[in-house]
């Protein structure tokens, strides 16, 4: 076998020159790299800690990384570049991200509530691409969270615990403790379960709360006994330590820190939705919660085996998006009774067959021809609208939410929303043929051609083959 | 380069055009033959000439599996159950002299680069042994050097990896993903059956190997089941033969 190249600063291997070392953590060691190849990117080099007697969790959490990272993409996690194995010198070359980390605001906690929510949507944004693509992270802290200069997005690094649904969980049958960070840690991750997308949110949850409260949810336990505390005992509620934090946010980080997975956000676009929408967050007894379950609830949820929760792998097929954001854009001020009835037949099916389903019914208000005795009150009113056309659908608070967007391009601003917000199918109406389909284009084809997203068109039978509507331009 | 491994054909002619065209359009310069060309199936002549001529044009290689054994030692079918049994005898009454000379000629073994072939268990590849579960995996990875070593006969596709620790991970393939197998864990895989599958998905299975990168993908080929079905009942074959290929099971 050759011998192994030294990391050292200076040295080449591969083509890759070294640089400064950023950081030497307990599993790896990061250092600055250039190659010729990649003129004017700066190049982060991962090497694993190798040395007799360190944790092989090193060498298996790089051989994870190794694994996950080629196969990642998108702008919330870092590009890879290369890797090489155990025959040499194992090293892992990627993306170096400039930005900051979460971290870095640590020593400014407490923050406001409405930073809090901008920096939890866009992590959670970050989570749904991941989990998008059939990962979970396991490992969410503030210093594996770091932010794009310039725009701002969040990345996700250090893929050492990640599990890839669909290729061998190395971690898995390796080791009999639960790696992660204690911390923030889910309690089923504490249980063994690896694969929970929604342990993610969990421990998102968990970094909300120190951000609102500059506290951690749960302490910092040593061991694992320590850690699974936190499956029968509550935390304390953010606005118990910090009574400015709103009942919105409180409601979004409790719901995050439920035991049960089941009871958390379905999935992390519809938590990115709630953080993006405060006014529109269903407030349960979570929101008004001021202290911590009594000793007789936790006394039960410890000792009474009923109430104790169980924690299943999800399903290896759990491929589809099961718990999607539909939205549904209504016309309240032109459409018809046969158009407002169809709208709502094509929504019925996906929420009763996906309970975890919910729905943004958003109406856009054409300011190229909103009518001017509308006037300030307009805005409400079309929300008033889109109550009544709703209320039918019989869909719970929680299941269903309500905006009005006013811009000049409806078509361009469904598409604008449908991306901000993670959204999975959109459905809308087809106009009418009418003069001013003909004079405007149809904003439906416009929105099916460049959507990011599926686009349900739905039209009452016969409107195009010349029963034209009455009242219509 | 990409190397495509076929299983378990087990005479089934339209599952195995269905594989090579699909391995061809892949990239596939080369073909490994996990065994069992022969038994259950209708055209046992068909796809033994067929891979003689891929083995005779030195783009493949084949191995032996207990069918084609059964098929041709003078022992016949030992320890099968009726219908497989049933399936040697008439296969038997139809291979010519030249295939059953072919299936004669077939090693146990073969080693390639880094990589170990045979039909079932490698610790002792004529005892036909499935590997089927950690244990047998085990067993088998322990008596090879090879990095990776690959065969079939359990017709369920499966991975598994150990370490120099001596820890095993299992792993169930998912259709058409590529999954590196890492240095320096040594790998044994189980491809999936291409003319008999058994896992629930009645579409044709087989691998593929892309040796550059390390990677093994598990692919599924859709192919005329109803045919190939259809062809087990004609030839007066017991109808379980032609039941389970229309279920998968």
């Amino acid at each position: 076998m050759p011998g192994r190249p030294r990391v050292v600063a200076g040295a080449t291997i591969d083509g890759f020159t070294i640089g400064a070392q950023i950081h030497a953590g307990g599993m790896a060691t990061l250092w600055e790299a250039t190659h010729p190849d990649h003129p004017g990117r700066p190049l982060l080099m991962k090497v694993p800690r190798l040395r007799e007697g360190e944790d092989p969790a090193a060498i298996v959490g790089f051989e994870m990384e190794q694994m996950i990272l080629p196969r990642l993409s998108g702008p919330h996690v870092p590009r890879f570049v290369a890797a090489a194995g155990f025959e040499r010198q194992p090293y892992l070359v990627m993306e170096r991200i400039l930005g900051t980390s979460l971290a870095a605001r640590l020593p400014s906690l407490p923050l406001a509530a409405e930073e809090v929510a901008a920096i939890g949507a866009r992590v959670a944004e970050a989570l749904d691409s991941l989990h998008r693509q059939a990962v979970v992270h396991l490992d969410v802290k503030p210093s594996n969270i770091l932010f794009r200069r310039g725009t701002g997005e969040a990345v996700l690094v250090d893929f050492g615990l990640a599990r890839h649904r669909l290729l061998p969980d190395l971690l898995e049958e390796e080791f009999r403790l639960p790696y992660g960070s204690a911390p923030y840690m889910a309690p089923e991750q504490a249980m063994g379960v690896r694969g929970e997308p929604r342990s993610d949110l969990f421990a998102l949850g968990a970094v909300l709360y120190q951000l609102k409260t500059g506290m951690l949810p749960f302490g910092e336990p040593q061991g694992l006994k320590a850690v699974r505390r936190r499956i029968w005992r509550d935390p304390l509620p953010p606005r118990a330590l910090r009574p400015t934090c709103p009942p919105w946010l409180q409601e979004i980080i409790l719901r995050c820190l439920e035991v049960d997975p089941a009871r958390r956000h379905p999935t992390a676009a519809q938590l990115a939705f709630d953080l993006r929408h405060p006014d529109q967050v269903a407030l349960s007894p979570r929101a008004e919660k001021r202290g911590r379950d009594g000793w007789t609830a936790v006394l039960r949820r410890r000792f009474d085996p009923k109430a104790r929760p169980v924690f299943r792998r999800p399903a290896e097929e759990a491929d589809a998006v099961h718990a999607p954001i539909v939205a549904v854009a209504v016309d309240v001020a032109e459409q018809s009774a046969a158009m407002a009835q169809v709208l709502r037949a094509g929504l019925g099916p996906i929420m009763a067959s996906l309970p975890g389903a919910r729905v943004a019914c958003i109406n856009v208000l054409d300011l190229r021809r909103a009518a001017p005795e509308e006037g300030e009150n307009r805005h409400v009113q079309r929300l008033v609208a889109l109550r009544h056309w709703a209320a039918p659908l019989g869909l719970p608070e929680g299941r269903i939410t309500y905006h009005v967007l006013e811009a000049a391009d409806p078509a361009q601003a469904l598409i604008e929303y449908a991306t901000a917000n993670r959204v999975d199918h959109i459905v809308m109406g087809a106009r009418a043929d009418s003069l001013r389909r003909r004079l405007l284009g149809s904003v439906s084809a416009g929105v099916a051609a460049h959507a990011p997203c599926t686009v349900t068109v739905v039209r009452p039978r016969g409107v195009n083959a010349g029963g034209a509507e009455p009242g219509r331009a | 380069m990409r190397i495509a491994l076929l299983a378990d054909i087990h005479a089934n002619r339209e599952a195995l055009a269905a594989c090579l065209a699909h391995a061809a359009r892949q990239g596939a310069r080369r073909l490994v033959f996990l065994g069992d060309l022969v038994g259950y199936g209708a055209d046992p002549c068909w796809v033994v000439e067929t891979v003689r001529a891929r083995v005779a044009g030195g783009e493949a290689v084949a191995l032996l599996g207990n069918h084609d054994e059964a098929a041709v030692s003078p022992r016949g079918p030992v320890g099968m159950n009726p219908a497989a049994a049933a399936a040697i005898a008439w296969t038997r009454g139809r291979l010519d002299a030249e295939a059953a000379a072919f299936l004669a000629s077939l090693p146990l073994v073969v080693e390639e680069e880094d990589r170990l072939y045979v039909h079932a268990d490698a610790s002792a590849p004529a005892r036909w042994r499935y590997v089927a579960g950690t244990e047998a995996a085990r067993r088998s990875l322990a008596a090879t050097a090879a990095r990776i070593t690959l065969c079939g006969h359990v017709h369920v596709p499966g991975l598994y990896g150990l370490t120099a620790t001596d820890k095993l991970v299992a792993h169930r393939p998912a259709a058409g993903v590529a999954v590196p197998l890492l240095r320096p864990r040594r790998w044994l895989a189980v491809l999936g059956a291409v003319g008999q599958p058994r896992d629930g998905d009645p579409s044709a299975c087989y691998g593929l190997l892309d040796t550059g990168r390390s990677e093994l993908a598990w692919m599924r080929v859709p192919y005329d089941v109803a045919t190939a079905a259809a062809k087990i009942r004609a030839a007066g074959l017991p109808e379980s033969l032609a039941a389970r290929l229309e279920r998968g099971r």
